[in-house]
């Protein structure tokens, strides 16, 4: 694995991203902005989904997570009159892990297409209960206030700088959290689980456990990636918790691939920019062209753009 | 000879474009997003009909061809370019999407958005980024009655309308009925679209018996069991909000069965699938077209210019969704050059077209818009409502009734539930 060499530069290469965010953001025009704002949200679900795929795991679900971190983001504002980013986010993640602790206890026992179609299940079933629910507008969805953070309304002009700038920050600290687990015993796990689980566990390792802790890691990283589009977006509707939404989140994980926790961001990146252009030039078949990019990197790159950059390993 | 030849040809090239490009320095083009659903299962009964009435009216407004007072070229001179956008792919794309259209491809104004939660979560976007945004097709009425916007309107009257608009024809139609039952997506639009009915049948005839509301899932294409039950209420009428690919489905599986026969059926967008189900709607099936459009559009020019010109290019007559796009751009153009009149015929600002969009009353092929309510940016409409009858293997509709404007829209600052369940106050 990529994770394991000794010249990792994972850390740096997160901090500079920040640094450039936070340098270059005011020269780009705005529209970028906020679709990098975007790709950072979805980049956070898809980290999540990475550490499940590196144990052979592949949730058809995980927009619950994302779900129910744009709800707890909207109902701070609808109930509690909270506008923070900061603290949508926290909250959002507290949510998805409160629900994951839960859930996780029941999926932690499944594998293969029963773990992908149950995760899927218990989405939708959130979508079904949302859609019902007229105080939270249906499937029209509810607006949700302009973000803040610590208290203050930035002016139009910087609203997009800030939010992307806290929402970075938030990201590549979860994901430097994310990539000090993968280098613990418990993250190492994931690969030997996907190639034998039967010999982890004669290891004396507990497979259900290690799979559990990817569960509930992968919830709270989809909740503040949930939690940061809604405040982006200022909207949010239980089309977050449909099954197609979580199919965006699989495309962009295989899009990336899985060997640095970076991967899902620049995946997210380049799945925005595919499909703003395919609007853009074929309206009428944005989707083809989305689904002709995914089979060529299928194809071309089996191991997702990241094996762009790093180098294939001796031997 | 032969650089001569090449010389004249460039003098000339040249002659002949000098006046044009000092023209279009003149007048800029005025470049409007339009968003429509291009894919996906509402794209055929309303994205497809409304994208192309909006390039079939745009193209007859710069070449100057639309009835007075509409005849000018383009909006008050300007040509009209166009950015087409699908509205597939959920909010928080549309939300991306329509910062793109105005940061980046720098439109003048968008017109667009079908669905009522691409709606909800544009508004407060169009406003942030101060963009002059028409919607012309989504229903919700929460949009200005939860909110008030300066650059957002909506030249369509809301779904309230269709259902107040069905309730009151039911009961000029079948005065001595007793029971209705309903049969209504379970999304945001079935759902209210039944609320809003049934609370307007109770407000109308306070003796009539609600018996059942069946609310199957959005796209569940097999409503047998439903069916079943419907036809064990025995109601005396059923209200249906359901559309395209459902609503054909209904009635394909509900001829058999006899089940409009047995009840008579309120289909508030049964304009969509009426000549294409000719033969499966009974004839006496209350027909809705959310408003004045299609068979209900007034005999005026504008209607007889969008007929003829729709049907000559597409083969198929416009429908609602035609005429709703064709409006909204018609009263766009008019607010537009009111404004440049009033700028000393110097192209407007968003906000002097907003100004004069805001209370603006225009007529359009289904008759007049008033932007009468939402502070002037929600327009209200006549409506009516017929019975199918098939005239010599033709589908018609017959027993128009009218209902004016007011009688079927909350008046200003009144929410539509509370309108309804005070009993129509105007």
């Amino acid at each position: 694995m990529r994770l394991d060499t000794n010249r990792d530069r994972t850390l740096p290469i997160l901090g500079a991203v920040l640094l450039a965010v936070i340098v270059f953001g005011p020269l780009l025009p705005k529209w970028a902005l906020f679709l990098l704002t975007i790709a950072i949200a979805k980049g956070l679900v898809s980290l999540g989904l990475m550490l499940q795929l590196r144990a052979g795991l592949v949730s058809f679900g995980q927009a619950l997570y994302y779900c129910i971190g744009g709800y707890t983001a909207g109902s701070l504002g609808r109930y509690f009159n909270i506008s923070d980013m900061l603290l949508q986010m926290i909250c959002g993640a507290f949510a998805a892990v409160f629900v994951a602790l839960i859930l996780g206890l029941l999926l932690a026992r499944y594998r293969g297409i029963f773990y992908g179609l149950l995760s899927m299940a218990l989405s939708m079933i959130l979508y079904g209960l949302l859609a019902k629910s007229e105080s939270l507008g249906s499937t029209d969805g509810i607006n949700i206030l302009p973000s803040t953070v610590f208290g203050i309304r930035p002016s139009q002009e910087w609203l997009r700088y800030v939010v992307i700038v806290t929402g970075c920050s938030v990201a590549v600290f979860a994901t430097a959290l994310v990539h000090r687990y993968l280098k613990t015993p418990l993250g190492r796990l994931a690969p030997a689980i996907k190639d034998n689980e039967i010999r982890v566990e004669y290891m004396g390792a507990s497979v259900r456990q290690a799979i559990y802790v990817k569960y509930v890691i992968a919830a709270a990283l989809s909740g503040i990636g949930g939690a940061l589009a809604a405040t982006a977006v200022g909207h949010i509707d239980p089309d977050m918790a449909y099954w197609t939404t979580s199919g965006e989140f699989i495309f962009i994980t295989i899009l990336a691939g899985t060997r640095s926790v970076a991967a899902p961001f620049l995946g997210a990146m380049i799945f925005e920019i595919i499909r703003t252009v395919a609007f853009d030039i074929s309206p009428n078949t944005w989707q083809m062209t989305l689904g002709i990019s995914l089979l060529l990197v299928i194809v071309f790159l089996p191991e997702g753009l990241w094996s762009l950059f790093g180098r294939r390993k001796a031997g | 000879m032969h650089s001569l030849r090449k010389l004249a040809t460039a003098v000339a090239a040249a002659l002949a474009l000098a006046p044009v490009s000092v023209l279009a320095q003149d007048a800029a083009p005025v470049k409007i997003g339009v968003v429509a659903f291009l894919s996906g299962a509402a794209a055929s009964p309303f994205g497809v009909p409304a994208r192309n009435a909006a390039e079939l009216v745009i193209e007859l407004m710069n070449a100057g061809k639309a009835p007075a007072p509409y005849d000018t070229k383009g909006f008050g001179g300007s040509k009209i370019e166009t950015v087409i956008i699908d509205e597939s792919g959920g909010t928080t794309t549309q939300v991306t999407e329509f910062r793109n259209l105005v940061q980046r491809h720098n439109v003048d104004l968008v017109i667009g958005y079908i669905s009522s939660s691409s709606c909800v979560g544009i508004a407060p976007v169009a406003e942030e980024l101060k963009m002059l945004t028409n919607f012309f097709d989504c229903g919700t009425p929460r949009i200005f009655e939860d909110a008030s916007y300066k650059y957002v309107f909506r030249t369509s009257p809301t779904s309230t309308m269709d259902s107040v608009g069905a309730a009151l024809y039911l009961k000029d139609a079948k005065p001595k009925m007793k029971s209705i039952a309903g049969i209504n997506q379970n999304y945001a639009w079935g759902q209210d679209s039944w609320v809003d009915f049934e609370a307007s049948m109770k407000q109308l005839m306070p003796k009539i018996e609600v018996k059942m509301s069946q609310m199957p899932k959005l796209f569940a294409g097999q409503y047998n069991a439903e069916i079943s039950t419907l036809l064990g209420s025995k109601a005396d009428a059923i209200h249906s909000s359901f559309w395209d690919g459902d609503l054909e489905a209904l009635i394909l599986q509900a001829a058999p069965r006899g089940l409009f026969k047995k009840s008579t059926g309120v289909l508030t967008t049964g304009e969509t699938a009426m000549y294409k189900l000719a033969k499966q709607i009974p004839d006496g099936t209350i027909l809705g077209a959310r408003g004045p459009f299609g068979p209900y559009a007034p005999d005026n020019a504008y209607n007889r210019w969008l007929v003829k010109e729709f049907q000559e290019r597409y083969l198929v007559p416009p429908t609602y969704p035609s005429y709703q796009m064709a409006q909204a751009i018609m009263g766009v153009k008019l607010a537009w050059e009111k404004a440049q009149a009033a700028n000393g015929g110097k192209r407007p600002s968003k906000e002097q077209v907003a100004a004069a969009l805001e209370n603006s009353t225009f007529e359009g092929p289904g008759g007049t818009v008033k932007m009468a309510i939402g502070k002037g940016h929600q327009a209200i409409m006549e409506t009516a409502y017929g019975m199918s009858k098939v005239v010599g293997g033709k589908m018609t509709v017959t027993k128009v009734k009218r209902y004016p404007a007011e009688m079927v829209n909350p008046p200003e600052g009144v929410k539509s539930a509370d309108w309804i369940k005070g009993g129509f106050k105007k």
